[in-house]
C-alpha cells in the first residue's frame, strides 16, 4: 500500500465539495479516462469577489480524490487572484505530502484550477487547452507544462518529471526530450542563482514583477526555513513598497514571529527585492 | 473487523499443517542433508519424501523435480538454460500476458540481439493459437507460455501447445505458478519439458519454487557453486522449506480427489454472478469458461481500482487490482492492455482470487460490502451521468 498521510485518507475517505454547481462561474475539466485521472472543478464567486463555493468531481485513486477535495477547501473564500497562487506543492502540503509517485496528483488539482479560472475570465470552454509543443503523446503533455513543473517543484530527474506530470510514464519515447527540456531548465535555474539581485536591472519593477518576484523569494529564501519549524508564510497583498503577509502553521501561533517577521522575511525581501520593502503582519 | 482475503493469486494463508510439519526443522533437526553424519545426513530422508510428494503432484518423477527459492527463479533458470545449451541462437516464443518473470528475461535477450516473438491475445485473453503454431512451425525454437494467467485466470491450452512444439523439434517451458494446485497439472499428458511453480500460490511459505525437468531435456544451471540438486541447483537446501512445499503438495493432491476446485468455482461464480448483477456497468474480464476456478476478475466501469481497493481494505477485504495507480505505474496492467479491454473499464478491474479457505459468509459479505462503494466512487466520477 502507499504510504498516505492521514490527511490523505480522510479526505479520500469523506471527500468535501462532491458535485457539480449548476450555475458556476468558472468550470474547469483536465485529464481523462484514458489517462486513468480526471477532474472536474466548478467554483461560484460571492458579490464580494471571493469564491464562496467549489465542487469537484473526480475519476481516480486514492489520492487524486483526495487532492480534488483539498484544493476545493483550500480555494473556498479565496479571490481569484489569491486562488490562482496555489501551487501544486501547496495542494500536496494541505495533504501533509503526497508519495512522490502521486505528485501527479496534485498538479492536476492545479491545473484544473488553471482551468476554471480561465474559464471564468476568458470564457474558454474550460477544458485544458494544450499550450506548445506535446512532448509526451501517451499523456498528452506538453513542453510549458513539464517547464512550469520542473521550475515550481525543483526537479532534478526524468523519473521525477514522469511523477509529477505523467510525461514519459507511457511508451516512454519522449524521456531523451524531457532529459532535454530539464537540462535548459537547471541550466536556466542556476544561471539565475549566479545572478545576485543588485545586478537585477534597475528599472522599476511592475506590481505583477514585483509579485511574481516576491513570491519566488518566499518560495526559496522564506518557506523553506519556517516549514522546519511546522509553519508557513501567504502572501496577502502587495501595495507599492509595502508587502502583507500572513503566517500560516505553527508561526501563526508563535511569540517569536515578529523576530521571524523583521529579520528573516523582510530582511530576505529587502534583499533579494527591493531595500525599500516594508513588510507587515495582518492576522488570516 | 471481519478479514476476508479474495487474493490468492498474490499469495496464499500458510496451512496450519504446513506450518506444522516445518517447525521440527527449525528447533531439532537442523542439520545439512549432504552432512557425512547421521545428525545431517538423517534430514536427506525428509527432502527426499518432499521430493516424492511434489513430483506425485504434477505426474512427474521425483528426479525431475529441482527445488528453488521461487517462481522467477524456476522461470529464469528454465529460460536461461534453454538458450545457453541451444546449438545455435535460438528464436524464443513467448505470450504478451506472461509474468513479468518471464517477460522481463526475453525482453533482455532480446535487448542482446535475440529473436523474441510476443503471441498476443483477444479480448477474452486468449492466445492467438494460429499465431503462436505458424511460430512454432517456422523452425526450432524455445517456447516459454504460462499455463493459467495470473490477472485473468484464462487457461491456456498447453497440452496442444507443448504438442506442437515437440512434433516441431523445440523445447517448451511453462510457468504453471498459477496453475498447480487448482487445475489438473500432469506432465505424463502434457509434454512439456520444464515447468514452474512455487509454494507461496498453495499455501506453503514464501521462499521455495520448483522446477520441473522432463528427463533427457538439455540443461545447465543457472546458480553455480555446489552439487545439490544433482547439480542443477547450487545452494544448501532449504530444508524447512521444501519438508512445507512438501506437505502443501500432499494437501492440494487431497484437494484435488476431494473436488475442492469445484466448491471454489460455485464461491467464485456466486460473488461473480452476485456483484455482475448489484453493479450495473461492469463487467468480466476473461474468457469465463476456460479459466481457474478460484479467479474471477471484474471492471467497474467509469471508476478506478486503487479507489477501490482501498474502500474495499477499510471494510476487511482484501483485493487487487490492475489500474495504473496501484502499479506505481502509469498505465493499466500488460494484461489488460494486451486484450484491448475498453479504456473505460481498464482502470477499474479488480481480481478477486479464492482459495481453500474461502467461505460462504466471506462471499456473501463482500456482496454485501462491495456495491455501495461503487455507488459512492460512481457518484463522485466525472463520466458517470446521472
Amino acid at each position: 500500500m502507499w504510504e498516505y498521510t492521514d490527511k490523505v485518507l480522510d479526505h479520500f475517505r469523506n471527500p468535501r465539495n462532491v458535485g457539480v454547481i449548476p450555475d458556476a462561474d468558472g468550470v474547469g475539466e483536465v485529464g481523462s479516462m484514458a489517462c486513468g485521472d480526471a477532474l472536474k472543478l466548478t467554483f461560484k464567486l460571492g458579490p464580494d469577489g471571493r469564491i464562496v463555493d467549489a465542487k469537484f468531481q473526480t475519476f481516480g485513486c486514492a489520492s487524486a480524490i483526495a487532492s480534488s477535495s483539498a484544493l476545493t477547501e483550500m480555494i473556498k473564500g479565496k479571490t481569484l487572484e489569491e486562488a490562482e497562487k496555489i501551487t501544486n506543492k501547496d495542494i500536496a502540503e494541505y495533504l501533509g505530502g503526497l508519495p512522490e509517485q502521486k505528485m501527479h496528483c496534485s498538479v492536476m488539482g492545479r491545473e484544473a484550477l488553471e482551468a476554471a479560472i480561465a474559464n471564468y475570465r476568458g470564457g474558454s470552454s474550460g477544458k485544458k487547452m494544450l499550450q506548445g509543443k506535446v512532448v509526451c503523446k501517451c499523456f498528452g503533455v506538453t513542453e510549458d507544462e513539464i517547464e512550469r513543473t520542473v521550475r515550481e517543484n525543483n526537479l532534478t530527474t526524468v523519473e521525477q518529471v514522469t511523477h509529477y506530470t505523467k510525461a514519459g510514464g507511457g511508451c516512454g519515447r519522449c524521456k531523451d526530450d524531457i532529459q532535454r527540456i530539464l537540462d535548459r531548465v537547471r541550466e536556466q535555474l542556476a544561471a539565475a542563482d549566479r545572478k545576485p539581485a543588485q545586478e537585477r536591472p534597475a528599472r522599476r519593477l511592475t506590481i505583477v514583477e514585483k509579485i511574481r518576484l516576491i513570491e519566488e523569494t518566499m518560495d526559496r529564501e522564506i518557506r523553506p526555513m519556517l516549514r522546519k519549524d511546522g509553519g508557513d508564510i501567504e502572501l496577502v497583498d502587495v501595495q507599492g513598497d509595502s508587502v502583507m503577509v500572513s503566517f500560516r502553521g505553527m508561526c501563526a501561533k508563535c511569540q517569536a514571529a515578529q523576530f521571524t517577521m523583521k529579520d528573516v522575511v523582510e530582511a530576505k525581501l529587502r534583499e533579494f527585492v527591493s531595500p525599500a520593502i516594508v513588510v507587515t503582519e495582518v492576522k488570516p | 473487523m471481519r478479514n476476508v482475503y479474495l487474493d490468492n493469486n498474490a499469495t496464499t494463508q500458510v496451512a496450519p499443517e504446513v506450518v506444522e510439519a516445518m517447525l521440527p526443522f527449525f528447533h531439532d533437526r537442523w542439520g545439512n542433508p549432504s552432512s557425512m553424519h547421521a545428525f545431517g545426513g538423517s534430514v536427506a530422508g525428509h527432502v527426499r519424501e518432499a521430493r516424492e510428494k511434489t513430483a506425485a503432484l504434477i505426474g512427474a518423477d521425483p528426479s525431475e523435480i529441482v527445488f528453488t527459492s521461487c517462481g522467477t527463479e524456476s522461470d529464469n533458470t528454465a529460460i536461461h538454460s534453454a538458450v545457453q545449451t541451444a546449438q545455435h541462437p535460438i528464436r524464443i516464443v513467448t505470450s504478451r500476458v506472461e509474468h513479468p518473470a518471464v517477460l522481463a528475461p526475453c525482453r533482455r535477450l532480446r535487448e542482446r540481439g535475440y529473436a523474441v516473438i510476443e503471441i498476443g491475445v483477444d479480448s477474452q485473453g486468449r492466445l492467438d493459437i494460429d499465431a503462436l503454431k505458424r511460430e512454432i512451425a517456422g523452425g526450432k525454437c524455445f517456447v516459454t507460455i504460462m499455463w493459467a494467467n495470473n490477472e485473468t485466470g484464462v487457461i491456456f491450452p498447453i497440452r496442444e501447445i507443448a504438442e506442437a512444439v515437440k512434433a516441431a523439434g523445440g523445447i517448451i517451458h511453462t510457468d504453471a505458478v498459477q496453475a498447480v494446485g487448482k487445475v489438473p497439472v500432469d506432465v505424463r499428458d502434457t509434454p512439456v519439458d520444464m515447468l514452474s511453480f512455487s509454494g507461496h500460490k498453495l499455501h506453503a511459505p514464501k521462499g521455495i519454487g520448483v522446477l520441473y525437468i522432463r528427463k533427457g531435456t538439455p540443461f545447465t544451471p543457472l546458480l553455480l557453486g555446489g552439487h545439490q540438486e544433482n547439480n542443477r541447483r547450487a545452494g544448501t537446501e532449504n530444508v524447512p522449506y521444501i519438508v512445507g512445499l512438501g506437505k502443501a503438495c500432499e494437501l492440494a493432491a487431497r484437494d484435488m480427489q476431494e473436488g475442492v476446485s469445484a466448491r471454489m468455482a460455485r464461491l467464485r461464480d456466486r460473488l461473480e454472478e452476485g456483484l455482475l448483477r448489484s453493479c450495473p456497468d461492469s463487467r468480466v474480464n476473461g474468457d469465463r469458461r476456460m479459466r481457474l476456478p478460484n479467479t474471477s476478475n471484474i471492471s467497474f466501469e467509469y471508476i478506478e481500482g486503487e479507489a477501490i481497493l482501498y474502500h474495499l481494505s477499510d471494510v476487511g477485504i482484501a483485493a487487487s487490482s490492475g489500474s495504473a495507480c496501484t502499479s506505481g505505474s502509469l498505465e493499466p496492467s500488460h494484461v489488460i492492455r494486451a486484450m484491448g479491454v475498453p479504456f473505460t473499464a481498464a482502470h477499474g478491474s479488480i481480481r478477486f482470487s479464492l482459495s481453500r479457505y474461502t467461505t460462504d459468509d466471506d462471499i456473501e459479505y463482500t456482496l454485501v460490502q462491495l456495491p455501495p462503494i461503487v455507488r459512492k466512487l460512481r457518484a463522485l466520477s466525472p463520466f458517470v451521468k446521472e
